[in-house]
């Protein structure tokens, strides 16, 4: 019974983390319609830079986080306006070798830059886990969990609460109409990625706290995340977090009643159902 | 007030406007009448910035519009409402004429704006947090014109806003727009199909077939004439 509780508490705090890092992916698909091969390669400079600037400064990831926010959003916007932008009406092969092309890259600058090994922030200012009637929870996911749905609430905020997000939306369902109406296209891309590209910053410096940084994690989190949208339902932000939740849960079950070493294969086989059984996801669009 | 010349356009090298040149002056309702593919939304579709010429000018007030993007037309006071109304039929229809008043900025004006608009439609009042996607047709349309006016046109064009509703709807539809006009001394450029309605309630028309206007005229006239009686009245 414990162990249930210990594994769903894990589950729900991971997954939380995943679905705001699906989010946004949902968002960038919704509005901009573009795949981001390189979505979890952005959350890895995200991770790399919060355990950069606790390298040289001592800073913890927890206090640097609004830098990183700012440092991402920035990167995504840079990201929009020359890898992005010149392939917008390019057919959709040329746009997914454009963001492939982005990931390796990525990948390959992180190597020259930080080197192939694992790096951790050593001592970080949370730390330890707490018990709560029998169950422990390690406290930098607890930090994660906690932060990373405040860091949804805000995206969901923005998108379903600002004349921005209704601007978002308006270009996700209709850009012709939406620019009818009096919206430049390129300022909601341009915010698209910064919101995006700006939640994996929050992501980042939450999952360097307890998670090793590499050159390939984006690899783990770019994949858990186009599961989740895929679940949740491409453009959906309600979706994403469910999805995100379900598959924390499935993994870290997974994990701890089969095997660690298998904890992604029934998540990989959610994806193939949903792909198959209802592609649509299980909310539609946002 | 809008002031087109000579203007053509063409869809990857098939063209779709030859030398179509044509007027609206303030507070006049003016129609576009022409069968399926002569070019109608075309026209206004270039007018409102998504397509963009390859020949000819359009001054609205004097301004040059050719080459400019829709978000900024619209914020020079010329709204379209597209064919097909094409709603943002996830949000609600609140949330619809919100994003209609994107072009002004001032919390107030919109207020009042809307105000106009839910006087002009109550239907819309009791719908407002309704999603746009569950209205009926005759409400969709309603909502597709008062969210332009949300953007306060000085002049409003309309592509077959009677689409797709039934006869009855069509003269409410058509009805608001003379209201419009007459009390409010909105300029309305209106393109139709239901040939009769629209000629009955315009103060002049033109007639678009294959891209050109082959017939502009007082709308009484026209409605009279040998042309519009034999091609779209089938007298
Ligand atoms: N997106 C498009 N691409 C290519 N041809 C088009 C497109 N839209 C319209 N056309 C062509 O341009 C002509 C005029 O179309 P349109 O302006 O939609 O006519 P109308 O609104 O009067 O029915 C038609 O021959 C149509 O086939
Ligand atoms: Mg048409």
């Amino acid at each position: 019974m414990t162990d249930l509780m210990q594994v769903l508490a894990s589950g729900v705090l991971m997954g939380l983390v995943y679905a705001l890092i699906s989010l946004g992916l949902t968002l960038i698909w919704g509005v901009v319609e573009i795949v981001n091969f390189a979505h979890g390669d952005f959350l890895m400079l995200a991770m790399y830079l919060a355990f950069t600037i606790y390298a040289a400064f001592h800073l913890d990831p927890l206090i640097s986080l609004p830098l990183v926010v700012i440092a991402l959003a920035i990167f995504g916007v840079i990201i929009h306006k020359f890898v992005i932008r010149p392939v917008l009406k390019a057919p959709m092969l040329a746009q997914i070798f454009v963001t492939f092309g982005l990931m390796i890259f990525l990948r390959g600058m992180a190597q020259f830059i930080w080197g192939p090994d694992y790096k951790a922030i050593p001592d970080p200012l949370v730390s330890g886990s707490v018990q709560i009637g029998g169950v422990y929870l390690s406290l930098p996911q607890m930090v994660a969990g906690v932060g990373s749905v405040l860091g949804a609430a805000i995206i969901a905020w923005i998108v379903y609460r600002t004349e921005l997000g209704r601007g978002l939306r308006a270009v996700a369902e209709d850009r012709e109409a939406a620019s009818l109406m009096g919206i430049s296209p390129e300022k909601m891309y341009i915010a698209t990625w910064a919101l995006g590209a700006g939640s994996l910053g929050i992501a980042g410096a939450l999952l360097v706290n307890f998670f090793y940084v590499f050159p390939e994690v984006g690899g783990v989190f770019g994949l858990l995340a186009f599961v989740t949208v895929a679940l949740g339902g491409f453009g959906s932000v309600a979706g994403a977090f469910i999805a995100g939740i379900i598959i924390g849960l499935v993994q870290m079950s997974a994990g701890f009643f089969i095997d660690p070493a298998i904890k992604d294969i029934p998540v990989y086989l959610i994806y193939l159902l949903v792909v198959v059984l209802r592609p649509q996801g299980l909310l539609g669009e946002f | 007030m809008l002031v087109v010349d000579k203007l053509s356009v063409s869809y990857d090298e098939a063209p779709a406007l030859r030398d179509v040149s044509l007027e609206v002056t303030q507070g006049e309702l003016v129609a576009i009448i022409g069968a399926n593919g002569a070019g109608k939304s075309t026209l206004l579709k270039a007018i409102a910035g998504l397509l963009h010429p390859d020949a000819g000018s359009i001054r609205f007030d004097g301004q040059e519009l050719a080459g400019r993007p829709p978000y900024e037309i619209v914020g020079m006071g010329l709204a379209l409402t597209p064919e097909g109304r094409r709603l943002f039929s996830r949000m609600s229809v609140y949330e619809n004429l919100l994003v209609g008043a994107t072009p002004n900025r001032d919390q107030e004006a919109r207020q009042a704006l809307m105000k106009e608009v839910f006087d002009l439609f109550p239907r819309l009042k009791e719908r407002q947090k309704q999603k746009a996607g569950t209205l009926s047709g005759g409400e969709q349309q309603m909502l597709a014109i008062g969210r332009s006016l949300m953007s306060q046109p000085r002049l409003l064009m309309l592509d077959e806003p009677s689409l797709g509703l039934m006869p009855l709807l069509v003269d409410q539809i058509l009805e608001t727009l003379q209201r419009l006009n007459q009390e409010r001394g909105m300029t309305i450029l209106l393109v139709e199909q239901n040939v009769r309605e629209a000629l009955e309630i315009a103060h002049r028309g033109y007639v678009l077939q294959s891209g050109r206007i082959v017939a502009a005229d007082d709308a009484n006239t026209l409605l009279h004439s040998d042309l519009v009686r034999r091609a779209y009245l089938g007298i």
